[in-house]
């Protein structure tokens, strides 16, 4: 069985497609790096494989289970990690992982030692009692990960991940999740814009850009068939120099740009 | 714990945590009470018509609930722009139970609201029934349910505040002006009679005015059983539109 499954998936926003007819399948206890430059249509396609966003078309499976069709059983199947933020402020860190924990059914006992243990791993138990809004950015993405690893799901997501993050403790973040996917066969699934992260621990990797994946592969096999020395190298070769405009028709932007310059 | 009281839990916190928000909801109602309490007072009883303080309490009571739980159903825009939302809505629990668990919390502080507003109306000269206490308890529960389920239903379909003035003009003052809250609803022109009879809310004053104040237009059983039929088909309508919600 696979974790993930996803055929001929779409999402359009208004006549702008997002995400244009892609398809692939992650193993079981794989770890899966999505690439692609900004606006690529990565965190899209995450959130239709995590029933947040209903495609335009196209089928996803998740640990066997039908997403469109069975939500419900399928949310009990993943833990996510969202690239926006998704704390209530109003709350002091360890509420926040309190509601997490009761949501995601972590048995009453045992709760007050992982919350502790969690939050002692991102360097927050002495900042347990106090209100989120209080944090620095850093400290609040800390949170949002002690909180995504509270619970043990089958697959994780995790949309950028380490994004602001020092590298000290992205390199600890990343020794807990990949003894996670060791220990518990977790299926991870994963975006990130640092290429060394996702050279490091990626096994498979799919690049994404304005929508279509572009190539798919282990990381030295893209290197091989872009013939470069990195994977950074690869994912320029493979997604081109020009910068991207979050913008729905970019090369009309800068060609208008262009113009107003002259 | 389970769902329904952590997030129940997680409203009640965020209330008691703003103090400002407590004190500034009931400066409203204090200004209705005082303003039109004292100004009308004398008109009303030279009109026959008793005591107004004793007649305007509990429609203040009720639009203090209103405007509470109206607000509490709405929150849910904030929570999708802070983010909370999502956090929930990947939970693998039942939407449903979301709703309600939020909808409770919201429905709480509206009627703890509402009993504040009671409370300070007793130090202005309002002398209610206190024996039916218990029941206006149940009144103001079945008006501050119904509003935070409308408020949530309402929620569910806009993506952000810009459809709030609308609602707040359109909707709400409506409800509350004419609802029976500020003035009975006999030998009124036919039109606004009809929309009075049509409105929720007006069920709700009437409860509680007949359980407080002892008068009553529609009866209280009509009362109770035009909120809590309306009340359940809302919860229903806010739950399906809770559960359909994107982010
Ligand atoms: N709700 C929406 N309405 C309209 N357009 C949207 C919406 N969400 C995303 N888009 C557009 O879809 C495209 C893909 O966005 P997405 O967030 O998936 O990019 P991404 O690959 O995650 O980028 P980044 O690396 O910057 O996070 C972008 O052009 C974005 O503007
Ligand atoms: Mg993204």
């Amino acid at each position: 069985m696979l974790a993930i499954e996803a055929e001929n998936l779409s999402k359009k926003f208004g006549d702008f497609t997002a995400v244009d007819n892609i398809s692939f399948k992650v193993e079981h206890g794989s770890i899966f790096a999505f690439l692609g430059p900004n606006g690529a249509g990565k965190s899209t396609t995450i959130k239709m494989l995590t029933t947040v966003l209903a495609p335009t078309s196209g089928k996803i499976t998740l640990n066997g289970h039908d997403v469109l069709k069975d939500p419900n059983e399928v949310r009990k199947n993943f833990g996510i990690v969202f690239q926006d933020p998704s704390l209530d402020d109003d709350l002091t860190a360890y509420e926040n992982m309190e509601i997490h924990g009761v949501l995601y059914h972590v048995p009453g006992n045992e709760m007050p030692k992982r919350i502790e243990q969690l939050l002692g791993f991102v360097e927050l138990w002495d900042r347990k009692n106090d209100l989120v809004k209080t944090f620095s950015g850093g400290m609040k993405r800390r949170l949002e990960i002690a909180r995504g690893l509270l619970h043990h799901p089958k697959v994780l997501f995790m949309d950028e991940p380490t994004i602001g993050l020092d590298p000290q403790t992205r390199n600890h973040i990343w020794s807990y999740i990949l003894k996670m996917n060791k220990d518990e066969g977790t299926t991870i699934f994963f975006t990130t814009h640092y290429m060394d992260e996702a050279d490091k621990v990626a096994k498979e990797i799919a690049i994404i850009d304005n929508g279509k994946i572009v190539a798919q592969g282990t990381s030295a096999q893209l290197k091989e068939k872009t013939k470069a020395n990195s994977l950074e190298d690869a994912f320029i070769e493979l997604t081109g120099h020009e910068i991207r405009h979050e913008e729905a028709a970019p090369n009309q932007r800068m060609r208008m740009m262009r113009r107003m310059r002259r | 714990m389970n769902t329904l009281t952590v997030l129940w839990l997680r409203q009640l916190k965020k209330y008691f945590r703003s103090k400002a928000r407590i004190i500034g909801s009931i400066g409203q109602p204090l200004l209705f009470l005082v303003a039109l309490g004292f100004g009308f007072g004398p008109i009303f009883s030279k009109a026959g018509g008793g005591n107004y303080l004793d007649f305007l309490v509990p429609g203040i009571v009720a639009m203090t609930i209103l405007f509470t739980a109206i607000f509490s159903g709405i929150e849910i825009i904030w929570d999708r722009q802070f983010g909370f939302l999502k956090e929930t809505l990947v939970a693998p629990v039942s939407r449903y139970e979301i709703m309600v668990g939020r909808t409770l919390g919201g429905a709480t502080i509206a009627v703890l609201q509402g009993a504040l507003v009671f409370v300070i109306s007793l130090f202005l000269g309002f002398t209610p029934n206190l024996m039916m206490l218990p029941l206006a308890i149940v009144f103001a529960g079945l008006i501050a349910l119904f509003f935070t389920a409308l408020g949530t239903a309402i929620a569910s379909l806009l993506d952000d505040m810009q459809g709030f003035q609308l609602i707040m003009n359109f909707l709400v003052m409506p409800t509350f002006f004419l609802s029976g809250a500020l003035f009975p609803l006999t030998g009124l022109p036919s039109f606004i009679s009809v929309i009075a009879q049509i409105n929720p809310l007006s069920y709700g004053v009437d409860g509680l005015r007949g359980t407080l104040a002892n008068a009553t237009q529609f009866g209280l059983p009509m009362d109770f059983a035009v909120l809590g039929i309306l009340t359940v088909v809302v919860m229903g309508i806010g739950g399906y539109l809770f559960s359909k919600i994107q982010v």
